[in-house]
């Protein structure tokens, strides 16, 4: 039994169901048409290989380049994340890189292969927010450059408005609220999003007011909820929360939310499948 | 109720760390994590204490209160200097500074029940004894919005945000007049932080504290505190009130970084122009001569590696470390 188990659902890509591949399969596309970015520079690399070996590996793997061109490549790679001397610092091992550079190469490595879809897991919640620019403008010239989609997973709502172009909000485990990112910001429906936004103190905004908090804590995950999981901290709930664990109602053009109160006018929504 | 009564004075304060190597242990170097700093804190406000990690401002905060003994300089509270204090003269004066630590799952016991937590300041200075000492961490327990059930709990059976709260009832136990809070939420989910800024914002007007706020989150050193020291590297590099540092900054290492701060709007992010500082942060153990962020700032020139910048005030309470500080307003372009 693995540590966790998808108990249900599929996952297409590119007309193929990843969850039904074999694991030599999916070899294939992890690192290759996926790639992905962990969210702790300092301990996703292997300590005891150089950054150019680790670089170089998927390289040879996907695209079976010999070692000459999966180094000339990795220069080129480092190179494009803008990391100076890189035929040198290809030789370095990873606790020679400060954690912004680190970040870099951990980019360059999961666009070795040029993937469609790249899927960055918080790459710079451990960072500095001078690194943090850095990395983000990096990150939006690549996508405009390469073309290619990005997941970006993370809890800093400053971070999403400025890079993003749609956005799912997700709590205890469902996705509430997803939409375009303008809208979210500009009309948030599910009340999560809606106390999230308002607990946020803003670099913009000078008025010293009092910061309105969610109250209560996130749920505990053990047992599927048969009701709404933000019922307990809700300030809108009805009986119905209680009742019934409210699907993404659609809320708009291209917004829905998964919420049985409409927020602003306070009337129940109506839905059936 | 701010004043402008000064509580605590930090005169010249150096921390260096000695680096050692080799069977004997010789020094061979040292961190330079905190150089030469000078700064007062007036009584009932809260001073922010902003910057990057490794720029030394968790040092700073530590040496406030003699946690690491420091090097050189002074720290002037009530009329003495902590510094030259020892054994019970220090333990005394223990009582009026308290800290409110960064991490609240390394900074609870866990082998210790709440009450055991929060009363053991009260028992180590013997202001309450027997029974008193249980009601006493009761009335704390209520006071920072936890059940005062609870005190039989160990920390394990609380959240983050309940420990951070076990954490400040430890802190404002002994009725202490200055709390240094060591980036006190940033380890807490981001609907948690509210709840506990809001918490120490409702204390802070309750008992008339004054808060030295240590913190990496820009929007809420803005929120929370009344002036603002932005640091760097070891050094200070402005202070302001946080009307003025947030609205017209004057170092260029100070623009680059709020211009760093993602706002959560994109119709604002739209618009914005980043100024963005290129290269890393240097090692604090050969610190750049002169300007410690001439490495990184645009506006640099040969002076800035030759003479380290004075720390003027170049505006009343406006104090900057730049030596073209009058230049930087070029670089402001919002």
């Amino acid at each position: 039994m693995p540590p966790g188990e998808i108990v249900n659902g599929t996952v297409d890509f590119q007309g193929k169901d990843l969850l039904k591949l074999s694991l030599e399969e999916l070899r294939h596309i992890r690192g290759g048409q996926i790639g992905m970015v962990f969210q702790d520079p300092m301990t996703s690399f292997n300590p005891v290989h150089t950054i150019g070996r680790q670089l170089m590996e998927p390289l040879e793997i996907h695209l079976g380049m010999n070692k000459k061109q999966a180094w000339d490549r990795a220069v080129e790679l480092l190179n494009m994340v803008q990391i100076p001397n890189p035929e040198d610092r290809l030789k370095d091992y990873p606790h020679q890189f400060s954690g912004g550079m680190r970040q870099r190469a951990m980019i360059a490595m999961a666009l070795s292969c040029s993937p469609q879809v790249l899927i960055a897991d918080e790459p710079t919640t451990a960072l500095d927010v001078t690194i943090q620019a850095q990395i983000i403008d990096l990150v939006k010239s690549l996508r405009d450059e390469l073309g290619m989609a990005i997941i970006w997973i993370t809890h800093d709502l400053g971070v999403v408005a400025g890079l993003a172009e749609r956005v799912n909000v997700m709590y205890g485990g469902y996705v509430v609220e997803e939409s375009k990112v303008k809208d979210i910001y500009k009309r948030p429906e599910h009340p999560y999003t809606i106390g999230l936004l308002k607990s946020l103190p803003r670099l913009d905004m000078d008025e010293k007011k009092r910061l309105v908090s969610i109250e209560g804590v996130p749920p505990v995950l053990f047992k599927i909820p048969k009701f709404c999981p933000f019922v307990s901290r809700c300030p809108y709930r009805i009986e119905k929360c209680l009742q019934e664990n409210p699907p993404l109602i659609p809320v708009g053009k291209d917004h829905s939310a998964a919420c049985w109160v409409d927020t602003y006018s306070g009337k129940v929504r109506e839905y059936d499948n | 109720m701010i004043t402008n009564e000064t509580i605590l004075k930090v005169e010249n304060l150096k921390m260096y760390f000695p680096i050692k190597r080799g069977v004997i242990q010789r020094t061979v170097g040292y961190v330079h994590a905190v150089d030469d700093v000078s700064f007062e804190v007036r009584k009932g406000e809260t001073l922010g204490l902003v910057g990057e990690s490794g720029c030394g401002k968790t040092t700073t905060g530590r040496t406030i209160l003699q946690l690491y003994p420091a090097t050189e300089g002074k720290v002037i509270f009530e009329g003495k200097d902590l510094v030259k204090l020892r054994g019970e003269e220090m333990r005394q004066m223990r009582r009026k500074i308290q800290m409110i630590f960064q991490d609240p799952y390394a900074s609870l016991n866990p082998r210790m029940t709440v009450e055991q937590i929060v009363g053991e300041p009260l028992i180590v200075h013997g202001l309450y004894r027997g029974n008193e000492i249980r009601e006493k961490v009761k009335s704390l327990l209520t006071q920072v919005g936890l059940n005062p059930a609870y005190v039989d709990r160990y920390p394990h059976e609380f959240s983050g945000g309940q420990r951070q709260r076990i954490g400040v009832a430890r802190a404002i136990s002994l009725e202490p007049n200055l709390i240094v809070c060591d980036e006190p939420i940033s380890a807490l989910d981001v609907s948690i932080q509210a709840q506990v800024v809001n918490l120490l914002e409702d204390l802070q007007s309750e008992l008339g504290l004054t808060y030295v706020f240590i913190a990496h989150d820009l929007s809420m050193v803005r929120h929370i505190s009344t002036r603002v020291i932005v640091m760097y590297l070891g050094v200070f590099m402005e202070l302001a009130d946080r009307t003025t540092l947030y609205e017209n900054p004057l170092h260029p290492y100070s623009i680059g970084l709020l211009s760093a701060v993602p706002i959560p709007d994109p119709f604002v992010e739209e618009k914005r122009q980043r100024i963005i500082l290129e290269g890393d942060v240097p090692s604090p153990i050969n610190p750049p001569s002169g300007c410690r962020f001439r490495t990184r700032c645009p506006l640099a020139q040969q002076i800035c590696a030759d003479e380290r910048p004075a720390w003027e005030e170049v505006e009343p309470d406006h104090f900057v470390a730049c030596h073209f500080w009058q230049k930087s307003k070029e670089l402001k372009r919002r």
